[in-house]
């Protein structure tokens, strides 16, 4: 083990003030920024976003190098516990955009889905009967 | 500072030519970090997943609507309960962390104690989190194939009050705006949904439509495996605790490392916590 008893306790106790204050943080930024503090004060997205991406960030960081002590570990561990999680960036950044222009396809699209849509609906009333409406709709959008 | 390099250099080659353990770490350790990064996969698998959906989507609900009630009766709270479990989850991985170190200090009753503390948090957690799902389940009916939550894309006026009955003349009539989460209630007697009537802006009158179908399928696969996770995590936890008690870890003289190992599996449920709790609740 790389470090003693009394500093092992150490790292245990400013994990618990650290993790616990980033995240009291992060609450109140979700709740100011989206004004449920302050009523009519809000904070744009792409403020907010970042910092409570960033911040649990941090935490994940915390959490795997110190609770679980991979800093603590020979860097070729380190590195084939950590290098192949990089391969996450690029799902995310392919998964997001992919996600983004289903959106703007549904736009395109939703007028005319709409219409089909409640033509079929009418008759049904409740939600699970929906499903067996799935079909239809989609091959008369076909 | 060549001489440094060149002496860094030897250590690494002597680790991989063979005779000790190249990691400088057990085989049981190893393969503990290999199952949790591929665990750290699939999660991420999930999560990635829930997140081209959700972009998708311009009525994806609001997470501060949907997450906004609490047990005693509280309501409109948003993320209280679950800030509240997340604090649950890092004090027993607090707690774990001091388990571990009493292991390696070879002091059994403090290993037994923190273990404890440790499935006590876990317990708080599965608990909080059933609680939930009762919440979304019984009283909102969301279902893997039905969400009655969805947000509004432009504001209006509802023509109907809750029970779907048109507001008498004269009364005042709930108005929204864009961006408002609404839930459709399910009528007890009847159990029809009541999809109330409402006016937009740009004048069309239409009904409440269910939000997107997938919110509850992702909602209750992710947590579910998350809480699935928390719940092995417990079993494992005593099962390690009772033979901790019975001094089989003692015995082995290797500084308590099974308690090292669930110690890394339980940490990286409260990692995958973190981020389970930045995008569905925070985001």
């Amino acid at each position: 083990m790389a470090h003693s008893y009394e500093e092992g306790k150490a790292v245990a106790m400013r994990g618990l003030y650290l993790l616990g204050v980033i995240t009291i943080v992060e609450v109140l930024i979700a709740l100011f920024g989206n004004g449920h503090l302050i009523e009519g004060v809000e904070l744009p997205k792409y403020i907010m976003y970042p910092i409570m991406i960033g911040l649990s960030l941090y935490k994940a960081y915390f959490i795997v190098y110190f609770f679980m002590h991979l800093a603590y570990e020979v860097s070729d561990l380190r590195l084939s516990v950590l290098l192949p999680t990089m391969l996450l960036i690029w799902a995310l950044i392919a998964f997001l955009m992919e996600g983004h222009y289903w959106g703007e396809r549904r736009a395109e699209v939703n007028p005319e889905y709409r219409e089909v849509f409640e033509k079929k609906t009418n008759s049904a009333e409740d939600g699970e009967s929906m499903i067996q409406l799935d079909d239809a709709i989609w091959q008369e959008l076909i | 500072m060549a001489e440094v390099a060149l002496e860094k250099d030897i250590q690494t080659q002597d680790r991989w030519s063979g005779g000790q353990p190249p990691m400088k770490a057990s085989y049981g350790k190893l393969m503990m970090w290999y199952f949790l990064l591929s665990d750290a996969f699939t999660f991420a698998g999930f999560l990635i997943s829930y997140g081209a959906l959700r972009f998708s989507s311009p009525t994806w609900p609001d997470p501060d609507f949907v997450f906004s009630s609490a047990p005693f009766g509280i309501h409109h709270a948003p993320l209280i309960f679950v800030t509240f479990m997340t604090f649950v989850l890092i004090a027993s991985s607090v707690t774990m962390v001091r388990a571990v170190l009493e292991g390696h200090q070879e002091n059994k009753s403090g290993v037994v104690k923190y273990l404890l503390m440790t499935i006590v948090g876990g317990l708080i957690f599965l608990g909080s989190q059933a609680w939930e799902w009762t919440t979304l389940i019984a009283k909102e009916h969301v279902t893997i194939h039905t969400n009655p939550f969805g947000r509004h894309t432009e504001a209006g006026v509802y023509l109907e009050d809750e029970h779907g009955r048109p507001y008498p003349a004269g009364a005042e009539r709930e108005t929204f705006e864009a961006g408002d989460g609404y839930l459709i209630h399910k009528d007890h007697e009847t159990g029809k949904w009541i999809k109330r009537l409402y006016r937009t802006e740009s004048g069309e009158e239409k009904r409440l439509e269910f939000g997107p179908r997938a919110f509850g399928a992702l909602f209750f696969f992710i947590t579910g495996f998350h809480g699935f996770h928390v719940f092995t995590g417990v079993v494992i936890l005593l099962i390690v605790l009772i033979n901790s008690i019975n001094g089989v870890y003692g015995a082995r003289k290797n500084g308590y490392e099974m308690v090292e190992k669930v110690g890394l599996y339980w940490h990286f449920v409260d990692l995958v916590w973190v981020f389970v709790f930045l995008v569905f609740y925070l985001l």
